[in-house]
């Protein structure tokens, strides 16, 4: 029983310093308060709204997020936008369709069903428009990244002047927390570049949050679901448990012999 | 075997059973006489069945939605977080139970190791168990391999290359094994099919495993012979299945924990990164539960040693029986043995460890002294132990310690409050 407990506190000890370690490699990230963290953790709607306005108006003209659909925006646990809200933005979208019956693509008004559109044709397409540097999806950046939201939070807000012993090629701009410290995206937030519809201070670090919330969203869109599902289910484990603990109990009750 | 007189009650059970004696199994497997003094490390033989049996199922069902193509691989991954009902559940489920399948086979494999379980007459079923040991690596990384990111592709291409240290042939063998000329969706269609049959193929040898252990029946933390049945014996149902029962919700409760609250804690972030044989990642590492065997594959400088290496650290295991020449099982009655297994124990954790670090400096140094221990534990210390060390007595019986009569009545008692 005993012995149990101590290997378990054990294995789950290694696990977290081992992940710790391998952050610690790198400098500190900036931290903040993620509703979605924790046994309960919840999406900050107006922040997930806001956030998708700032992948939209921001992010979207280079990075694409080609797994998530305009229905998404609407389904629960997500940015929960009205589903007219959802089928308005789809339709601010021209998407190409086709072939119709003459043979032809041709272009029309995004639905509910389509896949967010794409910045570029193709990788090569978006390489030759960036330098080389293809800005990756980001649908599930943030799971690809070792440091995960905090990583992607500290990045938008790390760009400083190169220190003097750096010296930075064309199109390359210095980044305290990026890997190697030389990143192809230029500074893509400043103060106020976007006008947030409910009146919130569009900071730097206010955007940084919000289009980070919202990219740990498009990761994990079933994570609420997931807490909730957890708590359910680790509460009914444990008190199976303890009811078969005690059946336990009577029932060795009747040998000679500890449990 | 006093089971094979049993008789069903009923005319139907009678005459069924005479056709086929299922009913004599399930009477066996029931009345299986287990030694009363088992403790929590016996009942992961019980959670491991419940590991296979749960990859199987969340297996079957990831199967239905997964495509094995390398230009859909990765995405319909990602239909299947998104899209399927519930298949965030069944893959993290599946991703999870690969973990918890290697970290409970380990801590069996462990409690083996310290209590003796793999001594005369229980040879047969310790080898039986590393084959499925080995299966289960095997299909643990052609699992990885399935979604199809950066770490899969590059894990493959890694592991794959291994078989290039063979002489001669070891070239046309990687290509063979590749179905091409470099790591692609050929290699992804097999590792599928693989990975799909491998399971099975574990569950026959887990059949084989039980049947072995049923025929001289569990060995027990005293590690001496009984009788069976007797006083030291309790009948499997009910006393084993609810004790087993109750350990295996406790683990649960921590795959649970990882299932809803970390499920990507114990993956590599580099796999959510689509395949890109363009791009190699900084550090290619295995999964936590290969990194001791990658630390002595990098240990060595030398390609074919390290395979060599590598292998023969699996696969020393499957002559240990023989290796260990002392005549008594558990280590609760060797001083000594006791203390090397347990530094035994640590090195293979501090290989681990320098896995998943880069070789180089002072984490390669650790792993050739790591390396180098472990070997020198099988080969030299085991051998040489059981004919040096001065052992404790051992009690007759398993209840004697508890009821008083032995002439070593204080040594066992002593014994049997540090078993607890």
């Amino acid at each position: 029983m005993k012995n149990l407990f101590k290997l378990f506190s054990i294995i789950i000890l290694i696990i977290t310093s081992n992940s710790n370690s391998f952050a610690a490699e790198k400098v500190e990230y900036l931290k903040t308060d993620w509703s979605f963290k924790g046994l309960f953790g919840k999406f900050d709607r107006a922040s997930l709204q806001r956030g998708y306005q700032v992948y939209t108006e921001v992010c979207a003209s280079c990075h694409s997020m080609k797994y998530l659909s305009y229905r998404n925006l609407a389904e629960p646990g997500g940015p929960e936008f009205s589903e007219a809200q959802a089928k308005a933005i789809a339709a601010s979208f021209e998407v190409t369709d086709g072939p119709n019956s003459d043979g032809e693509m041709f272009t029309r008004p995004g639905k509910l069903s389509d896949k967010f559109v794409m910045p570029y044709e193709n990788v090569k397409a978006a390489q030759a428009a960036n330098g080389g540097a293809y800005p990756p999806d980001m649908s599930v950046l943030v799971k690809a990244r070792g440091g995960g939201v905090d990583y992607i939070y500290s990045l938008l807000q790390g760009y400083e002047e190169a220190p003097n012993n750096v010296s930075l090629d064309d199109g390359v701009y210095y980044n305290k927390y990026m890997y190697g410290n030389k990143i192809r995206m230029a500074a893509p937030l400043s103060d106020g570049l976007v006008e947030y519809g409910d009146g919130t201070n569009a900071t730097v670090e206010q955007m940084s949050k919000d289009v980070t919330t919202f990219l740990m969203w498009s990761a994990e869109p079933h994570l609420e679901s997931r807490h909730q599902m957890g708590f359910k289910a680790i509460v009914y484990l444990i008190i199976l448990t303890v009811l078969v603990y005690f059946s336990m109990k009577r029932i060795w009750s009747r040998v000679e012999s500890e449990v | 075997m006093s089971d094979h007189d049993y008789r069903p009650k009923s005319k139907v059970g009678q005459w069924f059973n005479d056709r086929l004696p299922l009913l004599t199994l399930a009477n066996h497997l029931t009345d299986y006489p287990t030694p009363k003094n088992l403790n929590y490390w016996w009942t992961f033989g019980g959670i491991l069945t419940f590991c296979l049996i749960t990859q199987i199922v969340t297996g079957l069902t990831l199967a239905m939605h997964y495509i094995a193509h390398a230009d859909m691989a990765f995405e319909s991954v990602e239909h299947i977080m998104r899209d399927v009902n519930y298949g965030w559940l069944i893959r993290y489920i599946h991703a999870n139970g690969a973990s918890m399948f290697f970290l409970a086979v380990y801590i069996h494999i462990f409690r083996s190791l310290f209590y003796g379980s793999y001594k005369a007459p229980r040879e047969i079923i310790w080898i039986i168990g590393i084959i499925i040991y080995l299966l289960m690596m095997a299909a643990a990384f052609m699992g990885y391999v399935l979604p199809w990111g950066q770490m899969s592709f590059w894990g493959a291409t890694v592991i794959t290359n291994l078989f290039s240290a063979i002489p001669l042939v070891g070239e046309g063998i990687v290509t063979w094994l590749w179905g091409g000329y470099s790591v692609d969706n050929p290699t992804l269609t097999r590792f599928f099919t693989l990975h799909y049959l491998i399971p099975f193929l574990i569950l026959g040898l887990v059949v084989l495993h039980i049947w072995a252990l049923h025929v001289p029946g569990n060995n027990n933390p005293v590690g001496i012979d009984i009788k069976k049945p007797s006083k030291d014996t309790v009948p499997f149902h009910p006393y084993i299945v609810i004790k087993d029962g109750f350990a295996l919700l406790m683990f649960m409760i921590v795959f649970a924990f990882f299932v809803f609250y970390a499920p990507n804690i114990l993956g590599h972030a580099d796999n959510y990164i689509e395949a890109n044989p363009m791009v190699t990642p900084a550090h290619i590492v295995p999964e936590w539960y290969l990194l001791p065997f990658y630390a002595i594959l990098r240990s060595v400088p030398d390609k074919l040693l390290g395979v060599v290496a590598m292998l023969s650290a699996i696969l020393i295991l499957a002559v240990l029986p023989w290796l260990d020449t002392s005549k008594i099982r558990s280590a609760v009655f060797r001083p000594l043995y006791k203390q090397f297994y347990w530094i035994l124990v640590a090195d293979v954790l501090i290989l681990g460890y320098v896995g998943a670090m880069p070789a180089e400096g002072l984490y390669l140094l650790i792993a050739r002294v790591a390396t180098a221990y472990y070997f020198l534990h099988f080969l030299v210390i085991l051998p040489v132990l059981g004919f040096k060390e001065k052992t404790l007595p051992v009690p007759l019986s398993i209840t004697e310690p508890v009821l008083g009569g032995s002439p070593n009545l204080a040594a066992a008692r002593n014994k049997e409050s540090k078993i607890e």
